[in-house]
């Protein structure tokens, strides 16, 4: 790392540790009065120069705001009102517009998720980069062009001279969320604020950018790191704040917070990671009804003995270790082995980029999922997952190679005949929402579903009493997702998340198939209701002994829901296995590569 | 491009900004009234102006607005007001067959564009950009100069002129929502290719038809009037605002009036036919 | 979780299979400089005779006898001598492929043949109108420019007032028809206030009137268009993280913001022109200017077919011209489309 010789450094903290950032009972709202509908309130914490606070919270639960109330960008209309906030010592409540702009960027830093967008895609990054050695110093062109060939290499993008007349468009998604730190950084302000920082990205790039952060902290950055992911939190934060509906429901040392969480959020959110959760274990606790705000339901068992869970430490993450198999998975109640109901058997499928070459988007992809148990298939964005789904669900005919329902040929079937075998295979999607007709409500969206899934049994087509048996059976499957019925006249745009989710599970049950696909379908919910997805596609399995095949980037997802898994690389399936055996003893490089990466609470 | 293909992108940018506004704003409530007005002049014009729009009354010829002529008088002491009262029914019949021959021309090309496949595709698609070199008015223009000028040939020349936006539009409808991914769980669902086209692709690219019509109307009646005022559609003595404006013209320097309030009423025509369309078009999404 | 999800199922990293609706594949942004200037040399001629071959069989639709409208329409006394000669003379005798070809490879030398009305050659009679034409054009859009840049930057930054004021404006101004317009800009300067002529004198004083007319629908449109954008390019994340490195309101919409409003409002240029055609023919013919508009109002109304073949000719080797220009614009203005 070196330090920059031409702009202030880091001072280390000096005598008793001041707080860089101080923050007594914020309280931010977008109401026309000042204090009326704060959507954050009584918020306090301190961060210590070097040191790392995350705080922690579901979509909406304020902590953006937090973050932008402390640059005094809350936003337009916004209101704030604090009994004390001070960076780096000074009070910063009531600044002007103008005042502030002097402390952007000089004083407290910005990174955002999704770099791609938050780097302006037209501008080069160098130019990006000196903005705030432009505005804030003054400093000549070259000078400035040596300061940002110095903050790039520091975050670790060197040939910077090529690099800074890239834009942001030009850059992996790695590279591109480092060169949107190193314009946060260029003026070395003492507080960096870090907004979801490795979001959208692959699993090892993201442990990549959190040794970066990791290494800001070393050299004296006070960091506040925000996130929705506590595992992600777990690997770099000192102190961890938990925040709901606004405000701070529990903050403590991270060490202390994971592995004895007082409040009932925090240990929800902790139960709900599913990462080292032995097969069948329940992550949410028991719900009613989907999404009903919790009532709070004495702890599971588990959270009291909870063995698997030592103290964080931020540095060296252990692979996971392979606890899993002492607990052995709770078998399934119609075992029998086997069976194979669907079948890949070399699948190939190419592309032709946009450049004219090809791009063997699937390259030799086999496996055999077996009556009643669920496959995994794991691998980043890119590995061709997505494209095998689409090939087991026959929404693309393979290159090479065939698909097999039930024994049955489905892929090299003419799609009359595949209409046959289509109601034994159910498909769960990543984006609910859009896999609906946005004309039609639940109740319709079920009732097509009943319907043809009746027309295709060929049972009693027509008559008297199909439309009230169609009826009781979309109440029937509603029921059986944990939906209330009274969702059945809403259009699934007005649902939320993990509702729209069990819309779809409910689709996918209505003509009674045996195999359901499901690609990433729990990867854009929050981590709560994520486990409440994951624990009913769970207990549907053990219930109607349902074989599932999961695809998720997520390898927590993966090893929690999984008895097999198969990694993807490059479409093709590089490690394929019992889930224990997989992540307990590693085969390929990749996959140790991948399991080394994972953010685990451990 | 097209002024209606702007339009209507326009109309899906603004209701993505402002996604749920169940209220109706008063530009909306404005337009509305002004809608009904025109719908009932059209219909009983009588009921809105109850003069005779042809009674010549030389004595009070070349009045300014006043209380009794709203809009003032003619050369010939007619009420221009009763005018461009019963001047609306002409108008608007002018601008919905048009929009009605556009959009139906349009509805033919696209269909065929977007569901005929690739090779029948790439020849209509040619063949619109073929049809976008001739800017709107000079297609107008060649139509008339084939067929000869008059009120039929006017109306014909805005709809043809009209319809190769119409046909991109519910072309680009039509594939994207063949693609879309509720489509494809359709398929997943295991229904056939024509349940999937009547229950979902078809419903889904024709609810947008009804603003694409409602934007039209507006950009057909002043198009027609170009056409009228130019001299090639409707003629003088009729009560067409084009016309009237055109007959008016000659009089500006004097008696301003009677070439602005036909041209008013086109104007207002058009800027109620925007607005609606936009209502429709959040309303239609967020049903 | 990933944060995006453009559909449900779609390929990872692969390429869509559905085709990219681009309106126009074979005349769309090329990767290089040669490459695009190929593709548009295929796609313009293509065009042109597509466009000729339509003129060409539109005209023969017209009833009656062409040779007759030669030598001054129907009414006219013409002598059956006269008719013959004037059909060997135009070749109207040849069988029709013939003359189609003919007529093709007349238009290739760039022959447009002589006006029955005006009784000279078409070619130099459109090209001694073209510039009053362009000027007229190019005036009006730089200054539809301005005024859309001003309205969009004032009313996304004045509070709700100048929102609703400004959006407001730009409705009813993409909805001024051409020729009510001018008639109410002659009234107001040239009638009330006598500060400039009625009709187009030479000179600047004479422009003022038709560029504005011209302009302002135009401006309507692109300052509806220019909002749009401006709003979603000052929403955006990278808007908020110039900020945070201290940026002002200034350079946040100087540097970033109108530099991304302004690509959609490039992107129609196209468009613009051809409107601006439409409209060149009202405003001419009002404010009495030489140009090509009056040149084809006027042919049309005599049914004078050379002179307004002519016309739609050179209009769309205008238009094609103009995608040219305003594909360069593009590549110039994004340099996401230059990229590999």
């Amino acid at each position: 790392m070196s330090p920059g010789t031409s702009l202030p450094v880091h001072r280390p903290p000096t005598g008793p540790l001041v707080s860089m950032l101080r923050v007594r009972d914020l309280a931010v709202g977008f109401g026309r009065q000042p204090g009326t509908d704060p959507v954050v309130a009584g918020v306090s914490f301190d961060i210590a120069p070097g040191e790392c606070l995350a705080l922690v919270g579901e979509s909406g639960s304020g902590k953006s705001v937090t973050a932008r109330s402390l640059l005094g960008l809350a936003g337009d209309g916004a209101w704030l009102e604090a009994t004390e906030l001070a960076i780096n010592g000074s009070d910063v409540i009531g600044l002007s517009e103008a005042q502030w702009r002097r402390r952007r960027g000089r004083d407290v830093g910005l990174v955002l998720q999704d770099a791609l967008v938050s780097l302006d895609p037209l501008r080069p990054i160098g130019r990006e980069i000196a903005d705030s050695l432009r505005l804030h110093t003054t400093l000549d062109r070259a000078a400035r062009r040596a300061r940002v060939q110095e903050v790039l290499e520091r975050v670790g993008l060197p040939d910077g001279r090529t690099r800074v007349r890239q834009r942001s468009g030009e850059l992996s998604g790695g590279q591109r969320q480092r060169a949107l730190i190193a314009s946060a950084i260029a003026l070395d302000p003492p507080l960096l604020l870090v907004d979801e920082p490795t979001t959208a990205l692959d699993l090892t790039v993201q442990a990549q950018i959190l040794d970066l952060l990791e290494s800001l902290k070393r050299h004296g950055t006070a960091i506040l790191l925000i996130s929705h992911d506590l595992a992600v939190v777990g690997r770099i934060a000192d102190r961890i704040a938990v925040m709901n509906a606004g405000r701070i429901v529990e903050q403590g040392p991270a060490a202390r917070l994971l592995a004895s969480p007082r409040q009932e959020q925090t240990r929800r959110m902790i139960a709900a990671i599913p990462v080292d959760k032995p097969r069948g274990t329940r992550l949410a606790a028991p719900v009613d009804r989907a999404d009903a705000p919790a009532s709070p339901p004495a702890p599971p068992a588990f959270y009291v003995s909870a063995p698997t869970m030592p103290p964080a430490s931020s540095a060296s993450p252990a692979p996971a270790p392979a606890s899993a198999p002492a607990s052995s998975p709770v078998p399934s109640p119609v075992p029998s082995p086997g069976e194979v109901v669907l079948e890949a058997v070399g699948l190939v499928k190419t592309f032709r980029r946009p450049d004219g070459s090809d791009q063997r988007a699937v390259d030799g992809v086999s496996f055999r999922l077996a009556r009643g148990t669920t496959l995994g298939l794991v691998g980043e964005s890119g590995s061709g997952k997505t494209t095998t789904a689409r090939l087991l669900l026959a929404l693309g005919r393979p290159d090479e190679g065939e698909v097999r329902v039930l024994g049955r040929p489905f892929s090299a079937a003419t799609e009359r005949q595949r209409r046959r075998l289509r109601p034994e295979l159910g498909a769960v999607y990543q984006d609910a929402l859009s896999s609906f007709d946005p004309r039609l409500t639940v109740d319709a969206v079920l009732r097509d579903a009943v319907r043809g899934a009746r027309h295709a049994a060929r049972s009693g087509s027509a008559g008297r009493g199909t439309a009230a048996r169609d009826r009781a059976r979309v109440a029937e499957l509603l029921d059986q997702v944990s939906l209330p019925s009274t969702l059945l006249t809403r259009r699934p745009l007005s649902l939320s998340g993990g509702q729209r989710q069990r819309v779809g599970i409910a689709r996918a049950l209505a003509s009674e198939p045996q195999i359901i696909v499901c690609d990433e379908p729990v990867s854009s919910l929050d981590v709560t209701v994520q486990a409440q997805v994951l624990d009913l596609l769970d207990e549907l399995q053990r219930e109607r002994g349902l074989s599932l095949l999961v695809i998720s980037h997520d390898l927590g997802v993966i090893q929690h829901a999984s008895d097999q898994v198969a990694v993807m690389l490059d479409g093709r399936i590089v490690e394929i296995g019992a889930t224990t055996q997989v992540f307990g003893a590693p085969q390929h490089p990749y996959t140790q590569s991948l399991l080394a990466a994972v953010p685990g609470l451990a | 491009m097209s002024d209606l293909e702007i339009q209507a992108d326009l109309g899906r940018q603004a209701r993505a900004r402002s996604p749920r506004r169940r209220r109706i704003s008063v530009a909306e409530a404005l337009a509305g009234a002004f809608a009904l007005f025109l719908i009932a002049a059209a219909f009983a014009p009588s009921l809105v102006a109850p003069g005779d729009p042809l009674a010549i009354d030389p004595l009070s010829a070349f009045q300014a607005p006043n209380l009794v002529h709203w809009f003032g008088t003619d050369e010939s002491g007619r009420d221009i007001f009763t005018r461009v009262s019963h001047g609306t029914g002409g108008s608007l019949v002018i601008g919905t067959l048009a929009t009605g021959i556009g959009l139906g021309l349009g509805i033919v090309l696209g269909t065929m564009a977007g569901m005929l496949g690739r090779i029948v595709d790439f020849t209509v698609n040619r063949f619109l950009e073929v049809l976008f070199a001739f800017p709107g008015l000079l297609l107008a223009l060649l139509v008339i100069l084939v067929f000869g000028p008059g009120i039929q040939t006017a109306t014909v020349a805005v709809g043809l002129a009209t319809a190769p936006g119409y046909a991109r539009i519910i072309r680009a409808q039509l594939i994207s929502v063949r693609s879309a991914a509720f489509v494809e769980a359709a398929t997943v669902l295991g229904r056939g290719r024509w349940q999937i086209l009547v229950r979902h692709i078809l419903p889904n690219t024709l609810a947008p038809l009804f603003v694409l019509g409602t934007l039209g109307i507006g950009q057909a009646v002043v198009w027609a009037s170009a056409l009228s005022y130019l001299g090639l559609g409707a003629a003088p003595p009729a009560a067409e605002w084009g016309a009237m404006l055109s007959a008016g013209r000659t009089y500006i320097t004097s008696a301003w009036w009677l070439a602005f309030f036909p041209g008013l009423f086109i104007v207002l025509t058009a800027v109620t036919a925007t607005s609606l369309g936009r209502a429709l078009e959040r309303r239609l999404r967020h049903a | 979780m990933t944060g995006t999800a453009a559909g449900a199922l779609r390929p990872d990293g692969a390429p869509r299979s559905a085709r990219p609706l681009r309106a126009r594949p074979w005349l769309a942004v090329r990767r290089s400089i040669p490459g695009l200037l190929a593709a548009r040399l295929v796609g313009a001629v293509f065009v042109l005779w597509a466009v000729a071959t339509i003129t060409f069989f539109a005209i023969r639709l017209i009833p009656g006898d062409p040779a007759e409208a030669i030598l001054g329409g129907p009414g006219s006394q013409t002598s059956p001598e006269a008719l013959t000669a004037v059909r060997a003379q135009y070749g109207l005798d040849q069988p029709v492929l013939v003359q189609y070809l003919a007529q093709l490879g007349r238009l290739a030398r760039g022959d447009l043949g002589r006006s029955y009305a005006l009784r000279q050659d078409v070619a130099p009679l459109l090209v001694g109108q073209l510039g009053g034409t362009l000027l007229l054009a190019a005036l009006a859009l730089v200054v539809a420019w301005l005024f859309a840049l001003v309205l969009a930057t004032w009313s996304t930054r004045g509070g709700r007032f100048a929102w609703y004021l400004g959006s407001g404006l730009e409705i009813v101004a993409a909805a001024l028809p051409h020729f009510w317009l001018a008639t109410a800009l002659i009234v107001l300067f040239s009638v009330w206030l006598g500060v400039l002529p009625p009709i187009s004198t030479p000179g600047p004083a004479g422009l003022v009137l038709p560029v504005l007319t011209l302009a302002i629908p135009l401006a309507g449109f692109l300052g509806q268009i220019m909002r749009e954008s401006l709003l979603t390019a000052l929403e955006s994340p990278f808007v908020l993280s110039a900020r945070a490195r201290g940026e002002g309101e200034r350079g946040v919409r100087w540097i970033h913001a109108l530099r991304h409003a302004s690509l959609p409002a490039i992107s129609l240029s196209g468009w613009a022109f051809g409107s601006l055609i439409s409209g060149a023919v009202v405003v001419e013919t009002i404010f009495a200017r030489p140009g090509l508009g009056r040149t084809i109002l006027n042919a049309v109304t005599v049914r004078d077919v050379p002179v307004v073949i002519g016309v739609v000719m050179i209009v769309a080797i205008g238009y094609i011209l103009m995608t040219v220009i305003t594909d360069l614009a593009q590549w110039i203005a994004d340099p996401r489309l230059r990229r590999r």
